[in-house]
C-alpha cells in the first residue's frame, strides 16, 4: 500500500472528500486561512529555490510538501510556547509570525536571521536546528524549564524521519517520559534521509511507536491534512499543558523537492513514486475541499496567487536591500565580554575588510 | 577557621549559588540522593527539591543538550559529568550548540551554563576515567575553560562560572579532590574568570601549570629553592582565555618559561603558551622553553599509571635544565 494512503488520523484525504466529520474548531474561515497560509509559504519556497539557482541564496532546503504540517504547528502553538525547529520549518516559523526576511537572511549566510527579538513576542523560540536531532535533547531542556517555571507553557520541537535514527531523538523521548514534562514532538516523516528511504531507515512499522518503549503517546497523522494535523497538535499541547506529559506525532509526508538545493533526487528516487507522492500533496486537496463546500474559487484562487507574489517580492527586495553585517561582527556575540586577544584578532579583521574593500570600513 | 578539601569547597559553593539564585539548576547522574559520583552535590537534592537537584537518565548526550535548552530560558543550569572521559558522548552540544547560541542569535538567546566534569589521573581509576582534554574544548570558539586548584579557588570560580553568562567547562582535578585542604571564607564572593594566580614568587624560571600538577610544581619548586633556584609558579586557572600578561610580566623578571601540564604534549595548552610568548615576548627569553607534559600516548591501566604521571623529579629536572643549562 502506498504509505500517504494507509488509515491514519485523517478528516479530508486526498481528493479533498471528508473521511471523517469535521472537528468543531475547523470551520470554513479557519480552514480558508490555513490554505491561504500554505499557498503562501509556497510561493516563498518556489522563491528562495529560484533565489538560490540564481546565485542570491546559499543552498536552501526547500519544505515543498510539508506546508500542512508547518501552518498547523505555528497556528496551534501560542505565542508563550516555545517552538524549537529543524531546518525545514519555514511555514511554522512564519505563522508564528517570524518574518520570511529572516528566513532568507539565515539561508543567504547572516546571523542575523536567527535573532528573531524585534517582533518581542517569541524570542525565546530557538533558532534552526542543522545537525540532526540535537534540537530534540534542547526540547527537553527547554520544556523541563518551563514545568520548572511553572508556567504552562509547552515546547514543541520538530525533526525529520532520519533523525528517529539517532541517539538524541530516542534519549529525549526516553527522558520526556521519565520526567514527565510539557513538550510535544513532530516527526515530518517525508519519506527520505537524503538519500535514504524510510524503508530502510528503521524496522518499526511507524515511528509513532517508538513512543510506546519511552512511556508517552504516540500518534501517525497525515501530514497532507491539515486539518488533521492541527487537532492533533492542539489536543497534545493541551495534554502537555494540564500536566499530562509529553506527545510524540508522526506526520506522514513526502518531501517533494530535492533534500537541499545542492542534491539532485533524480538520483535516487523514480519518477513515478514522485509523481503519485504529488496527488496526495497538502495544498490541492484542502483546495478541492473549499471548493466543494463553496468557499473558495479558482478566480479566488488567481487572485491569491497574485497576491502572494507581490508578498514575496516585498520581502525579497527588503532582504536585498538589508545593510551587510559588519565583518567583524562574528567576534561581537561570541562571548558578553572579549578578551583581549579577541579583541585584538577583531582589529585585524577590521584592518583586512578595510584592504579588501579598499577603502574606510564602514 | 576549620580547612577543607576542594571537593567541600565545589559543595559549598553550590550550596551558596543555589541559595542566592533560584535560576541555578544542578543536573546530570546520581547527582540528586547519592550526592554525586564523587559527592560533590551532597545535601542539595534535600536542601532544594527535586525540581532544582534533576537526576537524569543516564544519557550523556541528553545531559549537554537538556543544559543547552534550560539556559535559553533563562535557567542557569550546572550539569555534573561524571568523569571527563564521559563528556565525548555531549561533545556535539557543548560545540555545536552552547558555543554557539549567542553567536547564532546575536545575542537573542544565550547559554549561561556551566558543565563540570572530573578530570586527570593518578587515582587507579579505569580505563576512560584519567583524560586531560582540557586543550580539546580550549580549542572551541565560545566556550571557556576553567581549572580550580586549591579549594578557595574553586569555590570562588565555580561561583563566577555559574554567574558568567556564557557557556563555561569546569574541570576539577580529581586527584587531589580530597588531598589537598585549606579554609575557605564562604562568603560568596567570585573569582575573576580571566586571571591567573601567582602562588610562590622567584626570579629564576617562571612555572606556569594548572589543576593537580600544582602540587607536584610547588613541591619542586621548594625542592629546586633548597638548589639556589627560584621558581615563580602561577596556577593558570583559567585555560581559556589565558592571561598571557601575567605570564609575559613573570617573564620579565625570569627569563626562562616551564610549563607543566598532566595533558598529552602534542597541540597541548603548553604549546600554546609557548607559541604566544614566541609571538609576543620572545626577546625576554635567556634560554628555550621548556614543557614537562602527560606523553602523547592512551592513559596506561592503573598498574602502569604512575611512570605516566608528572612527578616532582620530572619537573626539577627540566628546571635544572632550562636554568643551569643555558647560563
Amino acid at each position: 500500500m502506498n504509505v500517504l494512503a494507509m488509515p491514519m488520523h485523517r478528516f479530508i484525504d486526498h481528493h479533498g472528500k471528508l473521511v471523517n466529520p469535521l472537528p468543531e474548531w475547523a470551520d470554513l474561515m479557519t480552514l480558508k486561512g490555513f490554505y491561504c497560509d500554505m499557498v503562501l509559504t509556497r510561493s516563498y519556497d518556489n522563491k528562495a529555490v529560484a533565489l538560490q539557482r540564481t546565485g542570491k541564496l546559499g543552498t536552501y532546503p526547500s519544505h515543498l510538501g510539508s506546508e500542512a504540517i508547518g501552518i498547523a504547528i505555528g497556528r496551534a502553538l501560542k505565542k508563550t510556547d516555545v517552538f524549537i525547529p529543524y531546518y525545514r520549518d519555514l511555514p511554522a516559523m512564519w505563522a508564528r509570525g517570524i518574518g520570511m526576511e529572516k528566513n532568507l537572511q539565515y539561508w543567504g549566510g547572516d546571523e542575523r536571521g536567527s535573532d528573531f527579538s524585534p517582533d518581542g513576542e517569541h524570542c525565546r523560540d530557538l533558532p534552526f536546528c542543522v545537525p540532526i536531532a540535537t534540537q530534540c535533547t534542547h526540547a527537553v531542556g527547554v520544556a523541563a524549564a518551563l514545568k520548572i517555571q511553572g508556567n504552562h507553557h509547552v515546547a514543541l520541537v520538530t525533526c525529520g524521519d532520519g533523525a528517529t535514527s539517532k541517539g538524541d531523538f530516542l534519549e529525549s523521548l526516553n527522558c520526556a517520559g521519565a520526567w514527565n514534562i510539557p513538550l510535544v514532538f513532530v516527526i515530518n516523516n517525508n519519506q527520505w534521509a537524503i538519500s535514504v528511504p524510510r524503508s530502510i531507515q528503521c524496522g518499526a512499522e511507524l515511528l509513532s511507536d517508538k513512543a510506546k518503549g519511552a512511556g508517552i503517546e504516540g500518534i501517525t497523522v497525515d501530514g497532507n491534512d491539515v486539518v488533521a494535523m492541527f487537532d492533533v497538535i492542539a489536543k497534545s499541547l493541551e495534554h502537555a499543558r494540564k500536566g499530562k506529559g509529553a506527545t510524540l506525532i508522526e506526520a506522514v509526508s513526502y518531501r517533494l523537492s530535492d533534500h537541499t538545493t545542492a542534491d539532485d533526487a533524480s538520483r535516487y528516487r523514480s519518477e513515478d513514486e514522485l509523481q503519485q507522492a504529488w496527488e496526495f500533496e497538502p495544498i490541492k486537496r484542502l483546495k478541492s475541499f473549499l471548493i466543494e463546500q463553496g468557499a473558495w474559487s479558482e478566480q479566488d484562487d488567481i487572485n491569491w496567487q497574485v497576491h502572494c507574489k507581490e508578498v514575496i517580492e516585498k520581502v525579497v527586495d527588503n532582504y536585498l536591500g538589508i545593510t551587510p553585517q559588519a565583518p567583524e561582527s562574528a567576534f561581537d556575540f561570541l562571548y558578553e565580554q572579549l578578551s583581549e586577544d579577541l579583541l585584538n584578532q577583531r582589529d585585524l579583521i577590521i584592518n583586512k575588510a578595510m584592504r579588501m574593500q579598499g577603502g574606510d570600513h564602514g | 577557621m576549620a580547612e577543607v578539601t576542594l571537593l567541600d569547597a565545589i559543595n559549598m559553593a553550590l550550596h551558596y549559588e543555589m541559595a542566592h539564585d533560584q535560576s541555578v539548576i544542578v543536573l546530570g547522574e546520581d547527582v540528586g540522593d547519592n550526592g554525586g559520583v564523587f559527592r560533590a552535590t551532597v545535601g542539595l537534592k534535600e536542601k532544594y527539591g527535586c525540581k532544582r537537584v534533576i537526576d537524569s537518565p543516564l544519557a550523556e548526550a541528553l545531559i549537554g543538550g537538556v543544559t543547552v535548552g534550560m539556559a535559553t530560558q533563562g535557567l542557569r543550569p550546572v550539569a555534573e559529568f561524571q568523569f571527563q572521559g564521559f563528556v565525548f558522548p555531549a561533545i556535539e552540544h557543548l560545540v555545536c550548540h552552547a558555543a554557539r547560541m549567542r553567536n547564532r542569535t546575536r545575542g537573542r538567546l544565550t547559554c549561561p551554563a556551566v558543565f563540570r566534569a572530573p578530570f586527570g589521573g593518578g587515582i587507579h581509576a579505569p580505563e576512560h576515567h584519567s583524560e586531560s582534554v582540557e586543550a580539546l574544548f580550549a580549542h572551541i570558539p565560545g566556550i571557556s575553560v576553567v581549572i580550580p586548584s586549591s579549594p578557595q579557588r574553586a569555590y570562588g570560580l565555580l561561583l563566577a562560572a555559574i554567574r558568567s553568562n556564557d557557556p563555561i567547562m569546569f574541570f576539577e582535578p580529581k586527584r587531589i579532590y580530597r588531598t589537598v585542604k585549606s579554609t575557605v571564607i564562604d562568603n560568596g564572593e567570585a573569582l575573576p574568570l580571566n586571571t591567573c594566580f601567582t602562588l610562590r614568587k622567584g626570579r629564576d624560571l617562571t612555572l606556569v601549570t594548572w589543576g593537580a600538577c600544582v602540587v607536584e610544581s610547588l613541591q619542586a619548586a621548594q625542592a629546586l629553592s633548597e638548589l639556589g633556584i627560584e621558581a615563580e609558579v602561577i596556577d593558570l586557572a583559567t585555560i581559556k582565555p589565558i592571561d598571557m600578561a601575567s605570564i609575559i610580566k613573570s617573564l620579565e623578571k625570569t627569563g626562562r618559561l616551564l610549563v607543566v601540564h598532566e595533558a598529552c604534549k602534542t597541540c597541548g595548552v603548553g604549546a600554546e603558551i609557548i607559541a604566544r610568548i614566541s609571538e609576543q615576548a620572545m626577546c625576554l627569553l635567556k634560554a628555550p622553553p621548556r614543557r614537562v607534559t602527560g606523553t602523547d600516548t592512551i592513559m596506561p591501566y592503573y598498574k602502569n599509571e604512575d611512570y605516566f604521571m608528572i612527578q616532582e623529579d620530572d619537573i626539577v629536572d627540566a628546571a635544572k635544565l632550562l636554568v643551569e643549562g643555558w647560563k
